[in-house]
């Protein structure tokens, strides 16, 4: 790989922490509020992936998106908007935190019933090799999706039909509060593709390096061959499930051992081991991060509320 | 004139709407080499082929997913639930995505899609395959919900909810399938959201859908008999209501009895009622009364299950009652 394009994941992965941190921030300020589940830790996932797409390809998530959606394309004064209930945010105030939708940049949520939106996914990808097209879908989401029945309605249905869907677990070891191991019967949870025919890749998701190899492998396949891969991306959460959870469910030691394979931190290392960044671009790269941040929340900030009017807005279709 | 049955009806818009747009497809359970659960798509995989004729598994949520996606990216899906009450098991998809989808994301997305199938109870098919649910499906902001009588108006309403950009529920019935009717032989579409007026009559608006408005219709002829001239509303569409329709027959007729299927409490009846009484009240010379189906499952014994549904006598029976005629 070249350096600017390494460059430019560790740019995007510094990028969605702050963010991340940021919306953490205003939150507890009182900005917003509802639910709000922020991706620190997981940044690998959402950049490495998004890394092998083109712009026409479609992503979905659940509703830890906030990254997807950035990584996307999105502007991230709209997404900060969105994040306050603004009329500027990306879908006008209406979806908030798990509802980001970008349909202009092919975000298309934001996604808040577990697993409910892998039928979706599925049905995109129909809707692809029915027209004849050569896009692919990435749909992204937790392991606790694992045991509803549209995982495995969707696999099956994928499989079946040979849809060029990419299914990515985002395997960062709690469904809420409770344990993988606790939750479900198989550990080696990508195995379950065995089930639908489907090939499996399991892969350190906290590495950006090796998320984007599997994700190109599936990506090739899905587009030349219209065939569907089940990824697990194992990963951690470095917060609590939203920002209402303090964690007390697993240990400070559990969370501090985790905290050594800190995406951003071991690849920013690995990129100044190996001179392909120096400390001055770390600096200069947080300072742009941050004023690009500070923009977003100043945008966000003076964006109106949605108008009254809008209430019945957006509904039905005349 | 043609007469045709309701399910050549339904058979004729799908292959009429599959002819005219590419992007129509039927997908569903047994709804190609089978020809239909109720034989409806008879000949459209041999038209249409395998790729716009699609079985699937039995994965409602699933294959219900999989139409809404499709119709994100613009396709025109007919999902064809082999009974509505199977669509039970794809409710969140159909009111957490399909409904959904355009409101949450700010009108971004359109979900040009329906999904059809038979709604209501038959010859003693038990408790779990005997559901009335257009209630259910009226409650949701964001769904439209059809419900045909005739076979002339389940033709014209299916093209046009083919043709429309929003997910639209499309009921109909086992009972009725082998109903026959006039069906105009040129092209036509019936619009979503009026109803229709079937029987002219001065004493007492019955309105009465799906099954029920036949019924209705039996009760009128025997009402007639006995010098009662009860006027006849269709909504054929339950959302969006045409109120305005229920409203100017009440302010001619004073009375007014509802007729539906579905269980009694929060059912469609209920908030037409509602609606009357909010708006035209002072034009009722009753209450208006409901005719429902029992509020217990659907019980298999064929004396039990007669007794759970509305019936002729019921609907005479309430018809008297706001007529204040002793009984």
């Amino acid at each position: 790989m070249k350096d600017d394009e390494l460059k430019d994941l560790l740019y995007k992965m510094i990028y969605l922490r702050r963010f991340e941190e940021k919306a953490g921030e205003m939150y507890t300020m009182g900005k917003f509020r509802g639910f709000c589940h922020l991706y620190i830790g997981e940044e690998a996932v959402a950049v490495g992936a998004l890394s092998t797409i083109r712009d026409d390809d479609y992503v979905l998530a659940s509703y830890r998106e906030h990254a997807h959606c950035l990584i996307k394309g999105s502007d991230g004064g709209r997404v900060m908007a969105e994040l306050f209930g603004k009329e500027m945010g990306v879908s006008k105030g209406k979806g908030g935190s798990m509802h980001l939708f970008d349909i202009e940049k092919n975000f298309w949520g934001g996604h808040a019933i577990v697993a409910g939106h892998l039928p979706l996914a599925t049905g995109m990808g129909f809707a692809i090799k029915y027209e004849g097209k050569d896009q692919v879908v990435l749909c992204f989401f937790g392991e606790g999706s694992v045991n509803q029945g549209t995982f495995h309605e969707s696999l099956n249905l994928a499989s079946v039909w040979k849809l060029p869907v990419i299914y990515c677990i985002e395997n960062n070891r709690y469904g809420m509060g409770t344990a993988v191991e606790r939750a479900t019967s198989l550990y080696d949870i990508c195995q379950k593709a065995c089930a639908y025919d489907i090939p499996n890749i399991h892969i350190d998701g906290m590495d950006v390096l090796n998320v984007k190899k599997a994700f190109e492998e599936a990506v090739k396949k899905a587009r030349e061959e219209k065939a569907p891969t089940l990824i697990e991306a194992v990963t951690y959460r470095f917060r609590g499930h939203s920002m209402a959870d303090p964690a007390h469910y697993r240990t400070k030691e559990e969370l501090e051992e985790q905290k050594k394979r800190d995406p951003v931190e071991t690849f920013k290392k690995k990129l100044m081991q190996k001179k392909v960044i120096s400390e001055k671009d770390v600096k200069d790269i947080e300072k742009e991060i941050e004023e690009k941040i500070n923009q977003a929340v100043e945008f966000a900030d003076k964006s109106p509320e949605p108008p009254l009017d809008s209430l019945y807005e957006d509904l039905y279709i005349e | 004139m043609a007469i045709i049955t309701f399910r050549e009806a339904i058979n004729q818009a799908l292959k009429e709407e599959m002819q005219r747009d590419e992007k129509v497809f039927l997908m569903g359970e047994e709804v190609g080499f089978y020809h239909g659960a109720y034989k409806v798509s008879q000949g459209l995989l041999e038209e249409f082929g395998e790729k716009r004729v699609i079985d699937t598994p039995i994965t409602e949520a699933g294959f219900t997913g999989v139409g809404i996606g499709a119709a994100m990216l613009g396709l025109r899906p007919v999902i064809e639930m082999m009974t509505f009450n199977f669509s039970i098991l794809a409710l969140d998809q159909i009111v957490n995505n399909a409904a959904k989808l355009r409101y949450m994301s700010g009108g971004q997305i359109k979900i040009p899609m329906v999904i059809r199938g038979p709604s209501g109870a038959a010859h003693q098919l038990a408790a779990q395959h005997s559901q009335a649910l257009e209630a259910w499906y009226a409650h949701v902001p964001g769904l439209k919900v059809v419900i045909p009588s005739t076979p002339k108006d389940a033709k014209g309403l299916l093209k046009s909810a083919i043709r429309d950009d929003n997910p639209v529920i499309f009921m109909e019935s086992e009972l009725m399938y082998g109903l026959k009717g006039e069906v105009p032989e040129e092209e036509y579409t019936i619009p979503i959201g009026k109803g229709d007026i079937k029987r002219e009559g001065k004493d007492v608006t019955i309105i009465a859908y799906s099954k029920m408005f036949h019924l209705a219709m039996q009760a009128a002829a025997e009402l007639e008999k006995e010098g009662i001239n009860a006027e006849i509303i269709d909504p054929m569409t339950i959302k969006p209501l045409d109120k305005d329709m229920i409203f100017e027959s009440i302010k001619k007729t004073n009375r007014c009895v509802i007729v539906q299927e579905g269980w009694r409490f929060c059912g469609v009846a209920s908030e037409i009622s509602s609606l009357i009484y909010e708006e035209v009240l002072d034009y009722l010379d009753a209450p208006v009364s409901r005719v429902t189906g029992e509020e217990v499952p659907m019980p298999f014994a064929k004396n039990l299950e007669e007794a759970a549904l509305p019936n002729k006598e019921k609907i005479i029976k309430a018809v008297k009652s706001v007529m204040y005629i002793d009984q």
